[in-house]
């Protein structure tokens, strides 16, 4: 007889829930545009999804307070993915049939772009990924574009300037996260035809506490003669610490994850002359008064500094230019049909971003160029560009 | 009351079904997705609440089995077998020969030769079976922190090698897994088009697993468990082989992790290692707790509800805070579960027989 | 293997060691004296880490982790009167479930504090790039700082167990129970203590390890995974035994990397772990009779 009410209560407790999920949702506004954001302000990937969703939402304020695109304001709606696939799928799918947004924001990480990649195809959603991996886009899907510069680019970028510097033979360490495992596969993609060659590689976790011993494995390797850190999380900045606690004066390149001033402060006096290709809104406050990116970097990292009390990162950078590309398209197309929108950001050109300047084309759903990245060095605990070394200089003159 | 305990899944059957018509009716279809995606949650943790309530051995590794399942499941058809197979490997010819692989079109037209579903799910079943086997022997002979400790131990070890193996997509997972075709026209997929198919596909699952572990209770195995769970020596004592029944429901509750694990890979159309991390065994023994531990309809409502709230998003970013301030709670309060606190009593007519 | 790459391997695979043995004593008093695993352990050293950095924006590095620990301290108070003394005779089950809740809020409410960034309080001496020269190779005197404050503490304790009459009340509450109670000493007060005690020990290592490892939100889950293992591994309930289970851990870990890739480094070391927990099962240093008495 127990086990009758037990399962009685069960089917009571399901039918409540029945009638709960039954009760009709918030009536629509007139007005109002839903935009979804699926963005990791929790888990592994916190560290991108919490400036995104913070720049996101402050972006979506502004607009809303200056009357909105076309005369319609955003509905942001923002979920948090916790840095899981499985959530990423389930908040995809209701962002696309229940709340019918226009388009979704984010993910921060390459894992759940890809998860949901299909979905916002077959749902006929744009999607404006945060996450940097290139086969997001490539090959082209209709409905997905991406915000952060292509590794491919990242990677040029570094090993030109190794060329520079006549070095051939590197070490690379990466993250064992999405951004780290895309990083590496272009790294060792592009190496044979820029003429380098990758001696070492090695992974490291997000979660690692000291990385001396592997350090000490490659440096036992004499041939090496640069070492490659590509990763996003702040165990980036250990790698770095131990390799100069060794006494090890390698020339260290890091990735465009590394635009994060907490990585620099974590790093210290270790930090000192690390070089690495990113967006130029780190150097905001430097470049050339005509730059044609110089007013829009120094108006969102004044902004964003002041509204959250933390300097601005490259990462809150990719999701301000993909709540802006969204904006920018919609007042281009003077409508919020999604497939006039998503026609506009195709034909995007000569968008001023934090990432740079985005050209969109059929061919192209990234839109930047490889000058979209400056190579930039650590200096005094800051980020400043970086002009050759002056030693090289030197032996240039004398030649 | 023999046939009295069909009673209840019939009933659950029917309101399953009446959910279904509902959402139909208000045109809130889309509440299927999350409900299909819990009912594989849910899988799981009735699974689990068999080796946890009824045999009393902690496991905080159930989601090493599931991700086993699933990317057992998810690399075979995904995996690309064209270019061996025009290298003329003599066993893919031989396996595409006995109908064992399909060729599909990928999102971008590509031709792509990969292992039919039935046969990749098979052979995931076999492998949980066979690492829940080896893992089993010696995990279970250990005891309280040790057991614990193990098991977490198993689980770290997959969530790793997930993480670390190219095979299984490292960081980012698999993704374009192709949906499971179970019959002709019966297809477990996220296809916005096979929802109400692949709700009920779930809840089939579900409610079959749960008689069958309902019978499993009630059968003579059920009753040597819960002697194990008693008192394992006393058990031991009485002539109940308490190593096989504690291994036994061990391998059967890791292939539910399994089944669950494939089936959700196919409607999901891909899994990462999350599914395989330490927060998500918490979780499931946290459910298995909140329902009371030896109690399949606690398991299975917690598991449902709390499944569903949070992939809906409800909690938003204190998804976990919620999580575990209900785990305190009730662990505090209310140790045997919400359904056994003192105020059912009330609506017990008499005192429970035996 | 050069004798110079092996020391360098070596140094690094103490400094990994020390960091485990100074989260794995804390595990150790609290078992001792309840019979319970902490899971929110690895809690109590993010705790401890992220208020001293918070402190340290205002008053000097001593201070800071001195007042940071104290705070770690009566929080562990806090937690064991509001959620653990009043219960009855808890299973384990219950116990091992209510300590990972305990652990999640703890996380989840730093989260919510601190955000989500990276934070790390400065090298007690020099800086990141400091180092001294050891057998031919490089230490940071951070490291130094560790193994003298995971020393220093496994000897106040092991004074404190055995000359201190609230030591030796603790150790008998360990032993028998009852007979504790019988004898007229407070077990509960002793279950208190216990955790404010483990809960300053793991905020001081937070504060020591801080610099190496740096201090995010959710750094307490893996350190406490680690500081777990080593404890096992070196038989629940033996502080001496967890440190020099934690140096052979590291050790073990950083020679591995020499031969397979770091990524499979933890992997390995928890295979080691089901390895020792199935041969034997009382840890590498506990003898089975030991294990059944539960000394310190």
């Amino acid at each position: 007889m127990r086990r009758f009410f037990l399962s009685a209560v069960t089917v009571l407790a399901l039918w409540a829930m029945a009638i709960f999920i039954a009760l009709p949702t918030a009536v629509a506004q007139a007005k109002s545009i839903k935009v979804g954001a699926i963005l990791a302000e929790t888990g592994g990937a916190s560290n991108l999804g919490g400036p995104e969703a913070r720049t996101i939402k402050m972006q979506v304020e502004q607009i809303n307070a200056k009357g909105g695109i076309n005369g319609d304001t955003i509905e942001l709606i923002v979920k948090d993915s916790g840095s899981t696939p499985e959530k990423a799928i389930s908040f995809a799918k209701q962002l696309i049939e229940e709340e019918k947004v226009l388009a979704i924001l984010g993910p921060s990480t390459s894992g759940e772009t890809m998860a949901i990649k299909q979905i916002c195809e077959d749902g006929k959603t744009i999607l404006l990924s945060c996450a940097a991996a290139e086969k997001i886009v490539n090959p082209v899907a209709k409905y997905v574009f991406k915000t952060p510069q292509k590794d491919s680019y990242a990677v040029k970028k570094i090993y030109m300037e190794m060329q520079k510097m006549g070095i051939a033979k590197i070490a690379v360490l990466a993250g064992n996260d999405g951004f780290g495992m895309a990083g590496k596969e272009q790294l060792e993609a592009i190496a044979p035809e820029m003429g380098i060659q990758i001696v070492a590689a090695e992974v490291y976790d997000k979660g690692a506490t000291d990385l001396s011993a592997v350090v000490a494995k490659i440096k036992a390797n004499t041939e090496i003669q640069a070492v490659v850190n590509w990763s996003i999380v702040p165990a980036q900045a250990i790698v770095v610490k131990n390799i100069r606690q060794a006494g090890w004066n390698v020339p260290i390149f890091q990735s465009h994850g590394f635009g994060n001033l907490k990585y620099v402060e974590a790093a210290g006096a270790a930090a000192e002359g690390l070089i690495f290709p990113a967006g130029r809104l780190l150097i905001a406050d430097t470049l050339p008064a005509d730059h044609q990116q110089k007013n829009i970097l120094t108006q969102y990292s004044t902004e964003y500094q002041t509204k959250f009390q933390e300097p601005a990162s490259t990462f809150g950078g990719h999701g301000y230019d993909a709540i802006m590309i969204l904006a920018e398209a919609m007042k281009k197309a003077g409508s919020s049909d999604s497939e006039k929108v998503r026609n506009a950001i195709e034909n995007l050109q000569g968008f001023v971003g934090t990432a740079g300047i985005f050209n969109f084309s059929p061919a192209d759903h990234n839109g930047l160029d490889i000058e979209s990245f400056a190579m930039l060095t650590v200096k005094d605990g800051k980020f400043v560009q970086y002009n050759e070394p002056p030693v090289l200089k030197t032996i240039s003159v004398v030649k | 009351m023999k046939a009295g305990k069909y009673i209840p899944v019939a009933l659950l059957a029917l309101v399953l079904i009446g959910i279904q018509q509902l959402t139909q009716m208000t045109g809130t279809v889309y509440y299927l997705t999350q409900m299909t995606m819990t009912a594989y949650y849910a899988l799981l943790v009735i699974g689990l609440c068999l080796v946890m309530g009824y045999a009393g051995q902690i496991s905080l590794g159930h989601a090493g089995f599931f991700a086993i399942g699933g990317y057992t499941s998810a690399v075979l058809t995904t995996y690309n077998l064209t270019p061996l197979l025009e290298k003329g490997n003599v066993l893919i010819s031989f396996m595409q020969a006995s109908g064992v692989l399909v060729t599909r079109q990928s999102l971008y037209g590509q031709t792509l030769l990969s292992v039919h579903p039935w046969p990749a799910c098979i052979v995931a079943l076999i492998l949980a079976t066979a690492i829940a086997f080896l893992i089993g022997i010696p995990v279970l002979k250990l005891k309280g922190h040790y057991l614990a400790m193990a098991t977490l131990g198993f689980g770290i070890i997959i969530y790793r090698v997930a993480l670390a193996s190219e095979i299984f997509g490292q960081a980012d997972g698999i993704s374009a897994v192709p949906g499971f075709v179970l019959l002709p026209d019966l297809i477990v997929s996220g296809d916005f088009n096979n929802r109400v198919q692949n709700y009920y596909i779930a809840c089939s699952t579900l409610i079959i697993g749960f008689l069958l572990l309902q019978n499993l209770i009630d059968s003579r195995v059920g009753r040597a468990l819960r002697a194990i769970h008693g008192s394992e020596e006393a058990a031991n004592a009485m002539g109940v082989n308490t190593t096989r029944y504690k291994l036994y429901t061990f391998v059967l509750s890791a292939v539910f992790a399994a089944l669950a694990g494939i089936l959700l890979t196919h409607y999901n159309g891909g899994i990462g290692p999350s599914e395989a991390g330490i927060m998500k065994s918490v979780r499931y023994v946290a459910i298995v707790a909140i329902g009371g531990m030896a109690n399949l309809w606690g398991a299975l409502t917690m598991a449902a509800i709390l499944n569903f709230l949070s992939l809906r998003g409800m909690f938003g970013s204190y998804d976990d805070a919620v999580f575990g301030s209900i785990l305190i709670i009730i662990m505090l309060f209310a140790p045997n579960g919400l359904l056994r606190l003192p105020i059912w009593q009330f609506f017990k007519k008499s005192p429970a027989g035996k | 293997m050069t004798s110079q790459l092996f020391f360098q391997y070596l140094v690094a695979g103490i400094t990994y060691g020390s960091i485990y043995a100074i989260v794995a004593i804390g595990f150790n008093i609290i078992y001792n004296t309840t019979g319970i695993i902490n899971f929110a352990q690895g809690e109590f050293v993010m705790l401890g880490g992220m208020l001293a950095i918070s402190l340290h924006s205002m008053l000097p590095l001593p201070l800071a982790i001195g007042l940071a620990v104290l705070i770690t301290m009566l929080i562990g108070a806090l937690i064991e009167i509001i959620f653990i003394r009043w219960l009855k005779s808890p299973s384990i089950l219950r116990m091992i479930i209510i300590t990972i809740g305990i652990s999640i809020l703890i996380r989840e409410a730093a989260l919510h504090v601190w955000g989500e960034g990276v934070r790390s309080l400065p090298y007690f001496n020099g800086n990141e790039i400091t180092t001294i020269q050891l057998w031919g190779t490089n230490i940071s005197p951070q490291v130094l700082w560790v193994i003298s404050v995971c020393s220093i503490i496994v000897l106040l304790l092991s004074i404190f167990f055995k000359y201190t009459s609230l030591g030796q009340e603790m150790r008998a509450c360990a032993a028998n129970r009852l007979a504790a109670t019988l004898c007229g000493i407070s077990t509960k007060n002793m279950v208190t203590f216990s955790f404010m005690l483990s809960a300053g020990i793991g905020a001081l290592a937070g504060c020591v390890v801080s610099p190496i490892t740096y201090t995010q939100y959710d750094s307490g889950t893996g350190l406490a995974i680690k500081g777990f293992t080593v404890a096992v591994l070196g038989g629940l309930g033996n502080s001496m035994a967890a440190v020099a289970a934690g140096i052979l851990l590291g050790i073990i870990e950083a020679f591995s990397v020499s031969v397979v890739p770091l990524a499979f480094q933890d992997a390995i070391s928890i295979a080691l772990l089901l390895l020792i927990l199935f041969i034997r099962p009382h840890g590498l240093f506990g003898s089975k009779e030991a294990a059944g008495l539960k000394d310190f």
